[in-house]
């Protein structure tokens, strides 16, 4: 009776569109990032940055004729809400409206290059010394651990991209543990690197962007081995703080060579179960679908 | 003048109570090394973080109380520093930046029941608030250990030495053999940064120097030490501290920076709780509570925190706990862009006094640590956010009103309003030290105590509100 129900759940949670879950999550890590860890996001960078994000998405919508959907948008300014800080509003507004701009020009063949929240928080940081990421601002619990990894596979699973996160996870673990071994450290210097809230998030929220990913998995393993390389280089060689986003930002203009390398249908979103991943497969094509297609997180 | 007495009675008591109680055990962001076997206990480590861009000056001070000839202090560095680059600051710019940001207790008076009227006054915990062989020969030994001596310089009362090796155990066995007491399990450590690529910095007493500079000048203390480099590393070694611990050590990082607040990207750094109101018994043992409340609220997370203590635009201050520290002081400190046009704008106005000279153009954090090698496995690693949001460590003593008093409002008063605040004002200090209530509650005066004399007294009148390549020789002219 109990696994009877366990299924059902189970396949109701199967049949939910994984934006809504990572909405959920973000919004939940949002809550707890402001309510019980007192980091500060304020109200009004958040509604700045979702209600930034959201409108540019309605204006996008209408110039290129499509329906509005708002799930990725939200995700968007949600997820700048989360790991941008800053104490200039505008920026906030800034950094909203330009990911959602970047999201809809910076495109080569029809595919966005960037993770829309990841490119505008690495030109906020770069550009402005009033914007800043809250690495380490987590603390170093195993129980957040957990969480934000386990609701943090589920979504990718739903959007197919376990493998990239994954992928990434072992690799930066294997690289700092190497890094630490050659060093002579004691492991607890890696795990403490590797327990850190915002890596998680990353690692499971923004990297692991099915539109903006490369499609074929071999392709996506080569991206996450990539992305762990340059934030290696740009963590323990250049000193920097944000290594991991800024490293993310650098490899997505690999991802249309890597598309042509390895070849693969393209993801879309479909609401329920989409599964594309490396085995193409023939698509229904409706209404919906196409509507849908521009939509990315 | 009764009252001005009054305040300075009190802050005299304040003053004595925080260096009565600044015992703890303390270390060190590198390691002291003996060469006497006499143990040697760290004590207070303070430093101040001068940064902008890849800039940073760092300025160490230490409560170092052994024999001077004991003393030796090596940390790791970033890169090679040339002689311009090390010098010697004066005790005094550290205690003045303590005190400046240091916890405060302010105090009102409740008004006359009666009638409407409140004075203001600001307490200052003045006191800091924790104290918290031949040349050849030697050129020599080291080589045959694959040890560099890459500089070596006389720096005011200290011999410094910048040393650089292939391998951790030559390094050691080089500073043994040169006299030095490494502690063990240090050996890892060291050649953790030597593979790093870092310089280790090894500074001894020149006692020649210090026993002239005794007679002339009259110091006792050992003057902190500051360097200068321009690096992207912006990181404090605190694991070489952690070697020789006798248990957890207390460390005060203050940040001097361009845009905003510092933080640690590494750990979690958090506002120690302020701006609370606490009993009036608090007040002759401030220090006492602030030790027991960051105590307590160190170990309510988990010991894995750094606190912020205070954060705060060096425009103005509310109310300044001593006086504005100069341009001259900060610039000794190694604020190098006060003469650099302003990039930013003042945040927050009317509200705060802003009295002359401040500088303008600096923020200053003071963080505060407590860690042991479990808990900070890794060093501190900083960013300067560009957080310009003002906060200070504030707790608020709200003086019962002591004056004549005879109608129905005074009755609610003392029967109701103030019994209930005093109550609310023991839980509110047993949460956050973790002292027992019922004891505290005892230490409440009784109703009638609360009445007290009629005399009526004059509540004290308010007071005391008072890239250029070698760019670090414009510091230290």
């Amino acid at each position: 009776m109990v696994g009877a129900d366990a299924k059902r759940i189970w396949h109701r949670l199967r049949a939910i569109d994984p934006r809504w879950l990572q909405i959920a999550v973000l919004t939940a890590l949002i809550c707890y990032a402001g309510f019980y860890l007192s980091q500060r996001i304020t109200p009004i960078n958040g509604a700045f940055a979702i209600g930034g994000a959201l409108f540019a998405e309605w204006l996008g919508s209408r110039f290129s004729r499509r329906a509005f959907d708002p799930r990725s948008a939200l995700i968007t300014g949600l997820s700048l809400t989360l790991l941008l800080r800053t104490s200039m509003p505008s920026l906030m507004l800034a950094a909203s409206l330009g990911a959602i701009a970047a999201k809809y020009s910076l495109r080569l063949n029809g595919k966005q290059v960037f993770n829309p929240s990841n490119i505008a928080i690495v030109a906020m940081t770069l550009l402005t010394p009033y914007a800043w990421i809250s690495t380490g601002q987590w603390g170093q619990t195993a129980l957040l651990v957990a969480w934000i990894g386990g609701l943090g596979m589920l979504v990718c699973a739903r959007a197919t991209r376990l493998d990239l996160a994954l992928t990434f996870s072992i690799a930066w673990g294997a690289a700092l543990l190497l890094r630490g071994a050659w060093l002579g450290d004691p492991a607890a210097i890696a795990l403490h690197q590797l327990q850190d809230g915002t890596l998680l998030i990353f690692s499971f929220f923004m990297l692991t962007d099915p539109r903006a990913t490369p499609d074929h998995r071999s392709a996506r393993i080569a991206f996450a081995v990539a992305v762990c390389g340059v934030a290696y280089y740009l963590r323990f060689f250049q000193y920097q703080p944000d290594a991991l986003i800024r490293a993310l930002a650098v490899v997505s203009v690999a991802t249309p060579l890597l598309d042509r390398w390895r070849h693969a249908a393209r993801f879309q979103w479909r609401g329920v179960a989409a599964a594309v991943a490396s085995q193409p497969r023939v698509m229904p094509v409706n209404a919906a679908l196409i509507r849908e297609q521009s939509v990315s997180v | 003048m009764r009252s001005a007495k009054k305040t300075n009675a009190l802050r005299l008591l304040l003053s004595v109570a925080l260096c009565v109680t600044a015992q703890a055990t303390w270390a060190f962001c590198g390691f002291y090394v003996s060469s006497a076997p006499t143990k040697l206990f760290n004590h207070a480590s303070q430093v101040v973080l001068a940064h902008q861009g890849k800039r940073t000056v760092i300025t160490m001070a230490n409560d170092f109380k052994g024999d001077v000839k004991d003393f030796a202090l090596v940390i790791p560095v970033p890169t090679r520093l040339q002689r311009e680059q090390i010098h010697v600051a004066e005790r005094k710019l550290i205690d003045h930046l303590d005190a400046y940001t240091a916890p405060r207790l302010v105090q009102y008076f409740d008004e006359d029941p009666c009638g409407v009227r409140m004075e203001y006054d600001a307490m200052k915990p003045t006191a800091p608030a924790m104290r918290a062989s031949s040349d050849a020969v030697m050129e020599r030994r080291a080589k045959s250990l694959g040890v560099t001596i890459e500089a070596k310089y006389t720096v005011g009362e200290y011999d410094i030495l910048i040393l650089s090796a292939k391998q951790s155990d030559g390094l050691i066995t080089w500073l043994q053999n040169s006299g030095y007491r490494i502690p063990k399990g240090a050996a890892e450590v060291v050649g953790s940064y030597l593979k790093q690529g870092m310089r280790f910095f090894v500074a001894k007493v020149n006692l020649e120097t210090q026993s002239r500079a005794l007679s002339n000048v009259g110091y006792q203390q050992l003057r902190p030490l500051q360097i200068a480099y321009e690096h992207s590393r912006f990181m404090l070694p605190i694991r070489l501290g952690t070697v020789n611990a006798n248990g957890p050590q207390e460390l005060f990082v203050y940040g001097l920076t361009s845009t905003g607040r510092l933080e640690t990207t590494n750990y979690r750094t958090m506002r120690l709780p302020s701006d609370v109101n606490v009993p009036e018994f608090v007040q002759p043992q401030f220090a006492q509570f602030y030790r027991a409340m960051f105590g307590r609220q160190t170990q309510i997370n988990d010991g894995r925190v750094v606190f912020t203590e205070y954060a705060w635009d060096m425009n103005s201050c509310d109310p300044c706990a001593a006086e504005p520290m100069s341009n001259d002081e900060l610039r000794e400190l190694g604020v190098s862009w006060l003469d650099a046009p302003q990039i930013r704008a003042q945040p927050y106005g009317a509200r705060y006094i802003a009295p002359p000279p401040m500088a303008s153009g600096v923020f200053v954090t003071r963080l505060h640590v407590r860690y042991d090698g479990v808990h900070f496995p890794e060093d501190l690693m900083f960013r300067e956010t560009g957080d310009t949001q003002n906060f200070q460590g504030r707790y608020v003593m709200q003086h019962a009103y002591q004056g004549l008093a005879n109608c129905p409002a005074a009755e609610q008063y003392f029967a109701e309003v103030l019994p209930q605040r005093q109550a609310q004002e023991v839980a509110t200090l047993a949460e956050l030290t973790g002292w027992d209530e019922t004891k505290l509650l005892a230490k409440l005066p009784g109703r009638n105590a609360l009445r007290g004399a009629n005399a009526p007294r004059n509540p004290p009148t308010r007071e005391d509100k008072t890239s250029n390549a070698a760019w670090w020789r414009q510091l230290w002219k």
